[in-house]
């Protein structure tokens, strides 16, 4: 990838240097070939506790590159906060504690000399509750390469960005009004918008459609699909058709923060090991 | 089915019962009162003020000395002996304080604000917060004493002024008052920001500072304006530690020509004592004002501007609030 030299570094100091950055030839495969696809995230015993509550149970996983990898569960069984401990968005939690390793091309963002706010530059995020911040379309696509200092061409970078995230046709002429006058699914995809337009390598997604209609939601969905071209995108979803339509591999987590079964989408929802997880896909519980 | 049974007590009309009405007619009242009380203020303000004017005071059938609309907007000076009526003077010492209390309070309650919403730990806040509530509880005779005695010496030894009164003095120590309530007002407006946006921020790698100046802030904006205007209402209707740390010496200022307008913004000018509006209000009604004479009047013609002022900030506070609430969600 030829941006791979544009980007901030991970780690702070002369031990970045442990770790492969740049992400080897070769990779960008079709994803619907058959094979297997690098791992670019992986969990290792990974455990994390709100203040005495235990809200991961030693999870292990690996999270394939240019994939979409969904994650399911019953309310409170620790997708969100698995989703939130690869770019530490826990950290922002005083309660929350972290065990284990989670590892980003093989380094541990737990690492001490790991600095979030360059993690997370890496790994971009969308959020349930579609949150555009109160400027202008065109500002709120800006906001992550101006932070970056990225403001070459910006122009252009924020066209892009509109046009992957399918929401250039309907903005272009209005991009400096606020991004809040944009109905739920259009201000969803101004945020996906937001997020891919610093290049990340994964886009992290915590139920990107659950506040939205059927109509935006497939819009959404049609797009992650596009977006898994290009980036590892990790979802978190409620919604066992959603995850079965769009993920090429499904997690599945169950009460108490424990990762129940792990696997390709299609082996997950057609003939799953756990007798738990196919009683939870087909709706017994849950 | 019977239908008497059924319907049984489905008709008592409890908005009707006497104690429904008697609580509904003393609220009222209690709500009335307030707006009475205010509406008869504004109306012997303007009553009494009309006195003072040459072109009123026919009207309402008085007799004697009075000021023209002219000489009251225009005049260079303010004299409580004779011809010199200008309220121009004295409003100019008040925007002196107003700006000079604003540029002390508007950045360091802000910085202040964000301090407590977005760094302080919660150990942090639970000393700060009371310790600002604090200060804005002190009374205002101890600020103006605290102006005199402390500050204006330092004031001297740095920059030399003449004697015990300067507005310089009194700027700080209005500046120290009315911080509280920028902080305080613009740290709840900070606090209201939808924690969604600084999850945005963050996610897409920002940092605390980015956050907090880039997200916070923009999306705040509403409520820290407002923090601004209400602290520099009160920064204009400040009267005890104006008067004693300004002075009551008024100075000439001549509405009509740009460079007094300049001298507003003169350094040097602020070293100087000064007169604001309501200080001369204070030396009317403490000196031997006889009841009904031109002074007596031009007591409610000055409160009368002073008030004009406080309604235009409050309106254009309501206005900057709606605007931007527009804008922002």
């Amino acid at each position: 990838m030829s941006n791979a030299d544009q980007r901030t570094d991970v780690s702070e100091g002369s031990s970045g240097d442990e770790y492969a950055v740049s992400v080897p030839e070769g990779r960008g495969r079709d994803r619907d070939a058959d094979g297997e696809a690098s791992t670019i995230i992986e969990s290792r015993d990974l455990s994390v506790w709100y203040n005495d509550n235990q809200a991961l149970r030693s999870v292990s996983m690996e999270i394939p590159e240019k994939r979409v990898t969904a994650m399911v569960g019953p309310s409170g069984c620790g997708k969100s906060t698995y989703l939130r401990s690869i770019n530490r968005m826990n950290d922002l939690i005083d309660a929350a504690r972290v065990e284990g390793e989670m590892l980003f091309n093989g380094k541990n963002v737990y690492d001490d000399d790991v600095d979030p706010v360059a993690l997370r530059r890496r790994i971009g995020m969308v959020f349930q509750q579609p949150n555009p911040f109160p400027k202008s379309i065109y500002d709120n696509v800006a906001y992550g390469l101006r932070l970056q200092d990225r403001t070459e061409n910006l122009d252009e970078k924020v066209e892009q960005a509109l046009r992957k995230a399918a929401l250039w046709d309907e903005v272009k002429d209005q991009l400096d009004q606020s991004g809040l006058d944009l109905s739920g699914g259009q201000q969803q995809r101004l945020c996906i918008a937001r997020a891919i337009a610093v290049d990340p390598e994964v886009v992290l997604m915590d139920e990107p459609a659950s506040a939205l209609d059927p109509v935006a939601t497939s819009k959404i969905e049609d797009l992650i699909d596009e977006m898994a071209e290009e980036y590892t995108v990790v979802i978190v979803t409620h919604n066992m058709q959603q995850a079965a339509r769009i993920s090429d591999k499904t997690a599945v987590f169950l009460t108490g923060g424990e990762l129940v079964e792990f696997d390709d989408t299609e082996k997950i929802f057609e003939n799953p090991e756990n007798e738990r997880v196919e009683d939870y896909i087909t709706g017994k519980f849950g | 089915m019977s239908g008497d049974g059924a319907t049984e007590g489905l008709t008592r009309r409890t908005q009707n019962s006497s104690r429904e009405l008697l609580a509904k007619a003393f609220f009222f009242g209690c709500a009335a009162l307030s707006v009475a009380t205010t509406l008869s203020i504004i109306g012997l303000l303007v009553y009494e003020a009309a006195k003072f004017f040459t072109i009123s005071a026919p009207l309402l059938g008085i007799e004697g000395p009075t000021a023209t609309l002219t000489e009251f907007f225009t005049g260079s000076e303010w004299g409580l002996q004779g011809p010199n009526l200008g309220v121009m003077p004295l409003v100019a010492v008040t925007l002196m304080v107003t700006i000079g209390s604003g540029l002390i309070a508007i950045p360091l309650g802000v910085a202040t604000a964000l301090y407590l919403s977005e760094y302080a730990s919660e150990r942090a806040r639970s000393y700060l917060k009371p310790a600002l509530e604090i200060l804005a509880g002190v009374p205002s005779i101890i600020y103006g004493i605290f102006a005199v005695a402390y500050i204006t010496p330092v004031l001297d030894a740095f920059f030399g002024v003449d004697g015990l009164f300067n507005v310089a003095s009194a700027c700080i120590v209005v500046g120290i008052m009315i911080l509280p309530m920028v902080a305080s007002v613009s740290e709840d407006a900070m606090q209201a920001v939808p924690d969604d946006l600084r999850q945005a921020g963050y996610g897409m790698g920002a940092t605390k500072y980015d956050v907090s100046t880039g997200v916070v802030v923009p999306a705040a904006a509403s409520g820290i304006f407002s923090s601004f205007i209400l602290a520099l209402s009160r920064a204009i209707g400040e009267t005890m530690a104006v008067t004693l740390a300004g002075g009551s010496l008024a100075r000439e200022f001549d509405p009509t020509s740009i460079a007094s307008y300049l001298s507003l913004f003169d350094p040097d000018s602020y070293l100087e004592p000064g007169m604001t509006m309501t200080a001369a209000m204070i030396q009317l009604l403490t000196g031997d004002v006889t009841g009904g004479g031109l002074a007596y009047r031009s007591l409610f013609a000055v409160g009368l501007v002073l008030f004009v002022i406080t309604l235009a900030m409050n309106v254009l506070s309501d206005l900057i609030a709606r605007h931007y609430q527009e804008d922002y969600q």
